[in-house]
């Protein structure tokens, strides 16, 4: 029993077809929609599951950024969530500094489990759950696919890439979420109204005392060389004709 | 002189070709000495086939019965204690990379970078975002160390005809007992590694069952081909796991790529966007997988591939 607390980013939504800015600066970001990046919405549901078995007491989302990312807290405390925390800053930290933010909050609270998603599907870096690991001298279990517990310990099948390799990690432990760990909730209109009575602290990240360590300096964003579409053949003939032309068959 | 450390990744018996991918990645950047380190168990055998690759200065290898599994709780804390010579510590962009390496950045108070594409000097690289739909070039201040994990898909393996020196350490360190290794559930297959294979045969969900997915492994044994999936096709439970191509499965670049009964979503074409030749077979001729296809056939693949096997066997 106890706490588990899962981290929620607010990113670009998964269906938007992301454009890069003409001048190199980035990322559109203007008027396109925002949710909850998906594989920490698969967390969340997985703490929920895990309260609902009995095996929690309490889910804590936490969400890092802008004061915008209220909206995906709230939605958090719709699909479960007990409280939220915000911790608010306009400047976009570096992923070593969020994780210190996140040790900093996991001190105070104190919960058993953290679950985070693996990725986040805007910069793709895959990094936070390990690095909160490290920073704690916590265990990790990295792509979690499936989760139990016995014994006071979590037993986390993940997805690597020769199979699925499960270990067995001490409490409290930092997990990450993988696709197919399960599939989240819709959020229902009454929890939508009940969301909004429900405890959301903001919090101002400078309280934190954190100077953010800017390492790596973004240059230059741009799209990718696109492939050329190419030629459509009408039947296997002229598919192994265009094949062995190639030199690949 | 940058002095790059490439952590070596094995399965105990084999070092795996992402390691060789990580060297050709370290040998682009200039000024450069590259050692490699290869954490195992009785190991020796790794050692000599780490010091076989091209362009390694030389091979430090770490032997404890800790290193029996690749944990990242583990290994983490043996390469802050060697990295201290290094200006760069380099690992694969898989599985067993993205594990270890931000915990490695973190143990030492730095920041990592994931998936590196391509070097524009010894500081600055590029790297995809958003499912490879915006690249950025990133430069690492100076002072810096540069932990990052490499996009194996991007490199070329390095050559295996080198003969480096090999250098045995021990390590006096305390390593953690929290995390346990329980079971590895593999999928037993004779097929080419799909990370490495020259040739790669895709199915995706119109094969519509497990049973269906035989044709897919048919015609990738008669190509000598890996077989792989596309994630619906994972998610239906048609085929395990280890066979996903894309975004959160495997990046691969072989010379030949077929794609059958996959439409093509952002996600998995970031998963092929560098194989050679992309072939397309599928039904829907408004599939976006023919957007990015060198060749595409539109027809039903039960028809299509039993006469496509039938006349590579001929």
């Amino acid at each position: 029993m106890g706490k588990i607390i899962v981290g929620l980013k607010r990113v670009i939504d998964y269906n938007v077809r992301v454009r890069v800015r003409p001048d190199g600066s980035g990322v559109e970001t203007d008027g396109v929609k925002m949710s909850i990046n998906p594989f920490d919405e698969i967390a969340l549901e997985e703490a929920l599951r895990i309260k609902e078995q009995g095996n929690a007491d309490e889910v804590i989302v936490l969400s890092i950024g802008a004061s915008e990312s209220q909206q995906q807290l709230r939605t958090g405390l719709a699909m479960g969530a007990d409280r939220a925390i915000l911790v608010e800053t306009s400047t976009n930290l570096d992923p070593l500094s969020i994780t210190k933010v996140f040790q900093k909050i996991i001190t105070q609270e104190n919960p058993n489990l953290v679950i985070l998603g693996k990725q986040a599907i805007d910069n793709d870096n895959n990094q936070t759950g390990q690095m909160l690991a490290a920073l704690l001298e916590w265990p990790q279990a990295t792509f979690a696919s499936k989760i139990s517990f016995s014994d006071g310990k979590a037993q986390v099948t993940r997805e690597v890439d020769t199979g699925l390799e499960t270990i067995e990690v001490t409490m409290p432990a930092i997990i990450t979420a993988d696709l197919r760990l399960n599939e989240p909730r819709y959020v229902k209109l009454p929890d939508i109204m009940k969301a909004k009575k429900k405890p959301l602290e903001i919090i101002a990240f400078e309280e934190f005392g954190i100077t953010p360590k800017n390492t790596i300096n973004i240059l230059n964003t741009e799209p990718p060389e696109q492939r050329q579409k190419g030629i459509m053949v009408d039947n296997v003939t002229a598919l192994i004709e265009e094949l062995e032309n190639k030199g690949l068959v | 002189m940058n002095k790059i450390l490439v952590i070596a990744e094995h399965n105990g018996t084999d070092i795996n070709g992402s390691t060789n991918k990580c060297v050709t990645c370290a040998d682009n950047i200039p000024e450069s000495e590259i050692d490699v380190v290869v954490f195992s168990q009785k190991g020796a055998a790794l050692a000599s086939q780490a010091a076989k690759i091209d362009g390694v200065n030389k091979v430090i290898i770490i032997d404890s019965d800790f290193n029996e599994h690749n944990l990242a709780a583990i290994i983490a804390p043996q390469i802050v204690c060697v990295a201290e010579d290094y200006s760069h510590i380099f690992g694969p962009s898989t599985t067993f990379g993205k594990d270890l390496m931000p915990r490695v950045a973190a143990l030492m108070n730095t920041n990592q970078i994931s998936d590196i594409m391509g070097v524009m000097n010894a500081r600055s690289f590029r790297r995809p975002t958003y499912a490879g739909n915006a690249i950025l070039t990133v430069e690492v201040i100076e002072s810096e160390k540069i932990i990052a994990t490499i996009r194996t898909a991007s490199f070329a393996a390095a050559g295996n005809d080198n003969n480096a020196d090999i250098d045995n350490v021990t390590l006096d360190i305390q390593l953690p007992d929290h995390t346990k290794f329980i079971s590895l559930q593999s999928g037993k297959s004779d097929r080419p590694d799909l990370q490495t294979a020259k040739k790669v045969v895709s199915g995706g969900r119109a094969l519509a069952s497990e049973e269906n997915f035989k044709i897919i492994y048919d015609l990738a044994d008669s190509l000598g081909a890996g077989a792989g999936a596309s994630r619906a096709a994972v998610d239906a439970g048609y085929v395990p796991n280890e066979m996903q191509v894309g975004q959160t499965g495997k990046i691969i670049a072989p010379d030949l790529y077929i794609a059958i009964g996959i439409s093509g979503a952002i996600q998995h074409l970031t998963g092929i966007k560098d194989a050679g030749t992309i072939v397309a077979i599928n039904k829907d001729e408004d599939a976006p997988i023919f957007e990015v296809a060198d060749i595409g056939l539109v027809g039903d693949l039960f028809k299509v591939i039993p006469e496509l096997q039938a006349a590579l066997e001929k």
